[in-house]
């Protein structure tokens, strides 16, 4: 058996390197398929009636008028007379027509009697919930009313992090057609071998009758693993139309109420040090809801990377009148670094320390990365140049503009997931490597491109890489910052494997023994004598007729060429206007590991992708219920705002790279740098103003109410 | 599925425009020709479209397309949906995040806000047009150098804001790209690379010569 590993550094060709992505140019020419843009001969348009209330019964439906109109084709009720309804946006019927204005007006021309009952929507006041919050089990480590007692100074502070939505630009859909038994599915997911077995039951079919394609995919974060019901409507529609072609893809204010949400969780922490700032005891009572499902944070997670040695943690969940939670890229990770780094933060403040002293202090509790933490702190503190910009809380300079510095820390797993490759070479030297994977704008196509260029000493360019077919070998689903450790490993086997049978076939070519072989720079040689050499393509002739496919796995053994657990650090400098309660970032810096690196130039897009969706969280994302009517306020996208190209500031991404995280192997890096920057934006704003605005996103009401209550309790502004 | 048609269509636009035209007071004129319905506002003859579908004829990256479309169809539905032209992406659907992007006789427009009829006698162009075949304009080639894109939905508007931006401004300041970019959302961020590749189109103008001789005839 192979020895299955990442070549060494001197010896990496295209790992590790600035490699533009491969589906750069289709992307750019407006040439790439999304989901959204099929169009298949005779495809009819469908749309979904959707309940107006978040909480209600339907008493009866009368599809009467929709149905006799002239090119409407099929119209199927989804939840009947009788049904209870428990979220603005839940799925009624749908219709099938052979435009979109017709289908359109097919839904206006549906009558639904609903009986109203009483909803719950607001997700911040305990008291509100009454008995729809549901305490978990309390978690308790070490003694901690003796460390609190054992503490020189406590702080206590409320945190919170509003609801938010997923936004994806292209928003959940899916087109489906029958032929016969078949079942052709385009879907827009970040699931391809998963899509099948989730719509097979519902369609009363078998997985194996269900072809699911999708060449890109227009943003998931974690949204987009399910067919959801409307991808397996389109499927219904289909056949009761005789099996044309059915599109739905959500309408905007659809997507932002229905199709995904990131959990609001607001905590009141308590947490205590010794005067020289050695953090000892910790207490917090955290709620919040995912919706209809509860949910909420693990409270065990609390505090959040520092392992303070006393703690004391309860949830408490809510159930609300408001569509599920769905995984928000790294979920619940954000709202537990915001409420830890928050508090930690706050403590410092009041042990007059810097927080950078006093996270270094205590790097010890952040376990077995203490070291990397601790480098990524200095990096970052280098790059923002944080020893002569920070200042002790509130900016004493005149004028209403202040300024101020904040930092955090956090961490994720990644390991990689299972993943099977077929790699393919041709006795013309062609290259191919097919995986049921997807490229969810993360580099993946780019990725397997490289690793198997890599082996073979070939540019990317000879490698041809097939995904997004579930035809395709099964890779797992693209969520957990799982992908690329999966996907790599896999392609990085089948690779060794395919290169030690071609090695085999050419080595008699070049009177040597295959162990002696080497494939660089589109030759495959032998070690040491530069004389004796084949083409890629003369060496890849010697398999006779017959091209050669292997697969790789992953795992595999005997060891892993992935591995589990990455650090990161961030740190943020923005100003205050204390007249407009406006926030502006001036810069953000990232300090970031991710083991062995397989593109630095995408992995660098990751985390700077990743800063940016953090402003945007920080500052401006919400989503706004209204509990008098049970509905979502700024389903659009105008009042729900996305950071734009001017909100950013300046942003600095640093990889720790060589010794000490290269032979780590290959961890994912999608989820860690978004986790950061609402605390560090948080922390930042307090050390600019000198109070603490308690719930984000930070927008300028609550900056201003803050500063009016001199860092009261805001949380219901 | 039973249907007449013909009948219902008839009924329709006949109650339907009638409704309109009382509602507004704006007075029915003879028609100028066969299935052309004029009327007359604010003191001028404006032609009346629909409600059925009606055939229209849109210049769209040089070449002229014909279509049939209701009137309350939009140029961004007719590019996708008639016309398979499906690079400006809908998203928001009314006009805030600019993934629908398209230049109309040299602004930047939202497509999803402009009715396909209003459209027509204009020049448009999409982001198909900004490539010739696998050659690609130097803002789209400057995005991929600089990875001004990843799941790529939005890139299209950004491809076309771009372009319009460097009409104007060969050589764009910070001031100019803010400004040119301000009417684009983009959710996986990737505006540091679109601003990099703005910035690095600017100082290629700047240095036509030196950028000649590196890129070799690109």
């Amino acid at each position: 058996m192979a020895e299955y590993k990442w070549p060494e550094a001197e010896k990496r060709t295209l790992i590790g390197k600035r490699i533009s992505r491969l589906d750069g140019p289709v992307k750019v020419s407006g040439k790439a398929k999304y989901t959204y843009d099929m169009n298949r001969p005779g495809m009819l348009y469908g749309k979904i009636l959707r309940s107006p209330y978040a909480h209600a019964k339907i008493v009866s439906i009368d599809t009467s008028a929709a149905e006799g109109m002239p090119g409407v084709k099929a119209v199927r009720i989804i939840q009947g007379p009788g049904t209870e309804i428990q979220w603005q946006g839940d799925e009624i019927v749908g219709v099938a027509a052979v435009d979109e204005p017709t289908a359109e007006d097919a839904i206006r021309a549906i009558k639904v009697e609903y009986q109203i009952l009483p909803h719950l929507v607001i997700d911040n006041d305990l008291q509100a919930a009454g008995d729809r919050a549901k305490p978990t089990q309390e978690e308790v480590r070490g003694d901690p009313e003796k460390a609190f007692k054992e503490s020189d100074v406590i702080h206590e502070g409320f945190y919170g992090s509003s609801a938010m939505t997923h936004c994806c630009l292209e928003p959940h859909g899916c087109m489906s057609e029958w032929n016969g038994n078949e079942l052709l599915v385009h879907v827009s997911t970040q699931n391809v071998s998963g899509i099948a077995s989730q719509m097979a039951g519902p369609l009363k079919t078998t997985a194996g009758n269900i072809r699911v394609k999708q060449d890109h995919i227009g943003g998931g974060f974690g949204s987009k693993f399910g067919p959801d019901r409307w991808g397996i409507e389109t499927a219904h529609l289909s056949k009761l139309a005789g099996g044309k072609p059915v599109k739905i893809m959500l309408e905007r204010n659809a997507e932002l109420m229905v199709a995904g949400s990131r959990p609001s969780a607001f905590a009141q922490v308590k947490v205590g040090a010794k005067k020289d700032g050695t953090l000892i005891a910790w207490e917090s009572k955290s709620w919040g809801t995912g919706g209809i499902t509860g949910g909420g944070l693990p409270s065990n997670n609390f505090p959040y990377v520092v392992v303070v040695p006393n703690a004391r943690r309860q949830n408490i969940t809510i159930s609300n009148n408001v569509g599920g939670q769905r995984a928000w890229r790294a979920p619940n990770h954000p709202q537990l670094a915001l409420a830890t780094m928050a508090a930690l933060d706050d403590l410092a403040a009041k042990l007059n320390m810097d927080p950078l002293d006093f996270f270094i202090k205590n790097i010890g509790l952040t376990g077995q990365r203490a070291e990397v933490y601790r480098e990524e702190l200095l990096k970052a503190a280098e790059l923002i140049d944080w020893k002569k910009k920070w200042h002790p809380r509130g900016d004493t300079t005149a004028g209403n503009i202040k300024r101020g510095m904040g930092l955090s820390i956090h961490t994720w797993g990644g390991r990689g997931h299972n993943s099977d490759c077929d790699l393919t070479i041709y006795p013309d030297g062609s290259v191919e490597v097919k995986m049921g994977t997807q490229d969810l704008g993360t580099g993946t196509r780019t990725a397997l491109a490289i690793v198997a260029g890599d082996a073979f000493g070939l540019p990317v360019s000879a490698i041809k890489v097939l995904i997004g077919d579930n035809r395709y070998p099964v890779s797992g689903g693209s969520g957990g910052s799982t992908t690329i450790g999966g996907v790599s490993s896999s392609t990085r086997r089948a690779a060794q494997d395919a290169l030690e049978q071609l090695f085999a076939k050419a080595a008699p070519a070049l009177k040597a023994q295959p162990g002696d072989l080497e494939a660089v720079g589109g030759k495959v040689r032998v070690k040491g004598d530069t004389t004796r050499s084949l083409t890629w393509q003369q060496a890849c002739a010697k398999l006779g007729g017959m091209p050669l496919t292997v697969r790789g796995k992953n795992p595999g053994p005997p060891q892993e060429l992935t591995n589990v657990g990455v650090g990161g650090a961030e740190m943020a400098d923005v100003s205050v206007d204390t007249e407009t309660g406006i926030v502006k970032v001036n810069k953000i810096v990232c300090a970031q590991d991710c083991g062995l690196i397989i593109n630095m130039k995408l992995a660098e897009s990751q985390c700077y992708g990743a800063m940016i969706m953090g402003v945007s969280y920080a500052l401006y994302e919400e989503r706004i219920l209204d509990q008098a009517t049970g509905r979502m306020l700024n389903a659009n996208m105008e009042f729900y705002r996305l950071a734009g190209s001017g909100d950013i500031g300046e942003l600095v991404v640093h990889m720790m790279t060589g010794k000490g995280y290269d032979e780590r192997g290959v961890i994912g890096l999608g989820e860690p740098p978004v986790i950061s920057p609402g605390a560090a934006i948080s922390n930042a704003i307090a050390n600019a103003i000198g109070v603490r605005v308690s719930v984000m996103p930070f927008t300028p009401d609550r900056v201003l109410k803050a500063l009016e209550t001199k860092g009261g309790n805001n949380a219901r502004v | 599925m039973p249907h007449n048609d013909e009948k219902f269509k008839e009924q329709r636009s006949g109650l339907s425009r009638r409704d309109f035209l009382k509602a507004s007071s704006i007075t029915l004129s003879v028609p100028l020709a066969i299935n052309q319905k004029v009327a007359r506002a604010a003191g001028t003859d404006v032609r009346v479209y629909g409600p059925g579908k009606v055939p229209i004829t849109l210049n769209i990256n040089g070449k002229t397309h014909t279509a049939e479309v209701e009137p309350r169809v939009t140029l961004l539905e007719t590019l996708r949906h008639e016309l398979d032209l499906t690079g400006a992406k809908r998203v928001c659907d009314r006009a805030s995040c600019g993934a629908c992007t398209v230049i109309i006789d040299g602004k930047t427009a939202y497509s999803c806000t402009v009715l396909a009829i209003e459209a027509q006698g204009k020049a448009i162009t999409t982001v198909e047009g900004l490539s010739q075949g696998d050659k690609l304009h130097p803002v789209q080639q400057a995005i991929i150098d600089n990875d001004g894109q990843q799941c790529g939905f939005c890139t299209p508007g950004f491809v076309v804001a771009c372009k319009a931006i460097l009409d104007k401004h060969p050589s764009p300041t910070r001031e100019q790209i803010h400004r040119g970019l301000s009417g684009n959302f983009c959710r996986c961020g990737t505006y540091v690379g679109l601003k990099a590749a703005l910035a690095k189109m600017g100082a290629a103008h700047k240095a036509p010569a030196a950028q000649a001789g590196q890129k070799g005839g690109q």
